[in-house]
């Protein structure tokens, strides 16, 4: 059986119709993970033995008394709190934090039976845009290892693309989940805002963090959305979808008219992902889809609007990190006060201290509101803008991301380099809308991802878009890293 | 260009302590962020509303009733230092 053949719907009809048991399945990906993890650097934790007993639990179950998940693994980011299972976020200050709770996402799987195959490698508290802040290891591209997987749900990004997990949960507050599925060939997903619970979600920017798939395909994402969303009492601002979602059948676009955003498609765009988005763009017209340039000029205030907003609400939220009742506390301080300083000091990354400076500085008495009143009201044009799209076309379709995988260590030295990377997805977290990632061809041989963004709680009508256009491009190639295992 | 002053002012106010070769970089790569992020000055923002969430929901009620809960030594386990069910922490002066 072949790891990089398998989809978690394959998975679960191998396991209903009892061809494999839940036990050989495991093994398979943690084969999978001991032959391809030393290179690929994808997992922080791997919960080898628990996923094994959880496995051998479901075998000794009746078919008949399995739910319909049960069995398939998954493996998760490390923002999410996992109940009895360190959860670090990436950064020095949680090492060895064990949640007393699981996050409500993981709860729903945890209750579908799905068994976790361990925690997933990310920037920093999920700062970044190439997994090279997380303060344990980096993550390398599994389609070249020279590059960078994305982030900051690099590690779940990576670990689906080398099949050392059949899919993956990842978080989205500026791109997150759709750069890196756009840096190394999967799909991603990020949901409306609202659409699933952050309880238990390590919070970064709470106004725009969201969790959402990544997998392998299109009907994957829609499978993994339908386990994972839903209103949740503990997070009084999710809102759960308007139904259930079905696994997408379309396949055809005749009569859906996708906007070109042109504010995207300027300079910072190379010419490699450009002509992988064209041929795209001629497909949809080949599936009887209409596509037509539209200009939504507030969204090139994108990224400047999020560094003030995403470092705002980050000093806030990290302001809980105090040394006092979880993570990292420096130890024969003097005072109260002393404590904080060191202990937050030596637990946080540079990457991290940097938003949380920018953060308290936009935040500070007197700059209130000449920058976050500024940001926030240039959120509502990005907003109005976004609204004026949907009056005249279904979806929005861009680049994911300007550029294909660059090298390690290329951007780290200019964080405002860094920052440029996420152009095209920002406006997206900033309007709270649903948008996919889903790989359309290569360039240079780096995988080049498109997006499709819907208008609010349209997560249905975007999938089977997405799922028609994914059957056409029938992007097949694999990562040159499967040569290790064949 | 931010001064070392208000860096140092900053850096007090969110509880984070630098090297002293550290400021010089800080300023440098703050100043750097501000600027940036200056060009929404470009925008014509009068009379228009700010946005703190882009899907707003509004009076989010529960009835007012005790639900199971953590267990008071569940929830300071992961504390550095615990004592009977406490946190302990450094004297504050």
């Amino acid at each position: 059986m072949d790891a990089f053949s398998l989809t978690a719907l394959r998975c679960r009809e191998l396991l209903a119709s009892r061809e494999v048991s839940a036990t050989e399945l495991v093994r398979l990906y943690l084969d999978q993970i001991a032959a391809l993890d030393p290179q690929v650097g994808a997992y922080l934790l791997v919960t080898q033995e628990e996923a094994l007993r959880r496995a051998a639990a479901v075998d000794a179950k009746r078919p008949a008394e399995r739910k319909p998940w049960e069995g398939v693994p998954i493996a998760l980011k490390d923002v999410l709190c996992t109940e009895g299972v360190e959860t670090t976020c990436g950064s020095k200050i949680l090492k060895g934090y064990v949640p007393p709770y699981d996050a409500t996402a993981v709860a729903k799987l945890r209750e579908a039976g799905l068994i976790f195959l361990g925690k997933l490698n990310m920037d920093e508290f999920a700062m970044g845009s190439s997994t090279e802040n997380s303060g344990y290891q980096l993550t390398r591209n599994p389609w070249d290892l020279e590059r960078v997987p994305g982030g900051s749900s690099g590690g779940s990004a990576a670990c689906v693309a080398a099949a050392e997990a059949p899919w993956a949960l990842g978080t989205d507050t500026g791109g997150s989940i759709r750069q890196p599925a756009s840096l190394c060939g999967v799909v991603g997903l990020k949901p409306t805002y609202g659409a699933v619970s952050r309880y238990g979600l390590v919070a970064f920017a709470s106004s725009l963090d969201q969790i959402g798939p990544l997998t392998r395909d299109v009907k994957d994402a829609a499978a993994l959305l339908d386990l994972i969303a839903g209103r949740d009492p503990m997070d009084s601002t999710s809102l759960g979808l308007p139904q259930p979602i079905a696994i997408p059948r379309a396949t055809d676009l005749v009569g859906k008219r996708f906007g070109i955003i042109g504010e995207f498609m300027g300079d910072a765009c190379e010419a490699g992902v450009r002509e992988v988005f064209n041929d795209a763009v001629a497909h949809i017209h080949a599936l009887g889809g209409v596509c037509e340039e539209v200009s939504l000029p507030s969204v090139a205030k994108g990224i400047a609007a999020y560094y003030i907003i995403a470092p705002a609400e980050a000093s806030s939220n990290l302001a809980r990190f105090d040394g006092v009742r979880y993570g990292h506390r420096t130890a024969g301080t003097e005072n109260l006060f002393e404590m904080y300083l060191r202990s937050r000091s030596e637990g946080f990354g540079p990457e991290v201290k940097r938003r949380i400076m920018i953060g308290t500085y936009v935040l500070s008495a007197g700059y209130y509101e000449a920058y976050y009143g500024q940001a926030q009201r240039t959120r509502t044009l990005i907003i109005e803008d976004f609204q004026r799209a949907f009056a005249r076309f279904d979806y929005l379709i861009s680049p994911t991301s300007p550029t294909v995988a660059f090298t390690i260590g290329e951007r780290t030295e200019d964080p405002l380099a860094m920052y440029l990377s996420d152009l095209c997805t920002i406006p997206v977290n900033l309007a709270g809308l649903p948008a996919i990632s889903l790989p359309a061809g290569l360039s240079r041989g780096l995988p080049v991802g498109l997006q499709l963004i819907g208008p609010h709680f349209s997560e249905q009508g975007l999938l089977e878009a997405a799922h028609a256009l994914e059957q056409r491009l029938a992007f097949r190639a694999l990562p040159p890293i499967v040569e290790v295992i064949r | 260009m931010i001064s070392r002053e208000e860096v140092e002012h900053v850096a007090r106010l969110a509880r984070l302590r630098f090297e002293e070769h550290e400021f010089e970089r800080l300023a440098r790569e703050l100043s750097k962020i501000l600027d940036y992020v200056q060009q929404l000055g470009e925008l014509d923002l009068s009379g228009v509303e700010p946005t703190a969430h882009a899907v707003a929901v509004k009076n989010v009620f529960r009835p007012d009733e005790a639900r199971p809960c953590l267990a008071q030594d569940q929830a300071v386990a992961g504390g550095p230092a615990v004592e009977r069910g406490q946190f302990v922490v450094p004297r504050i002066g």
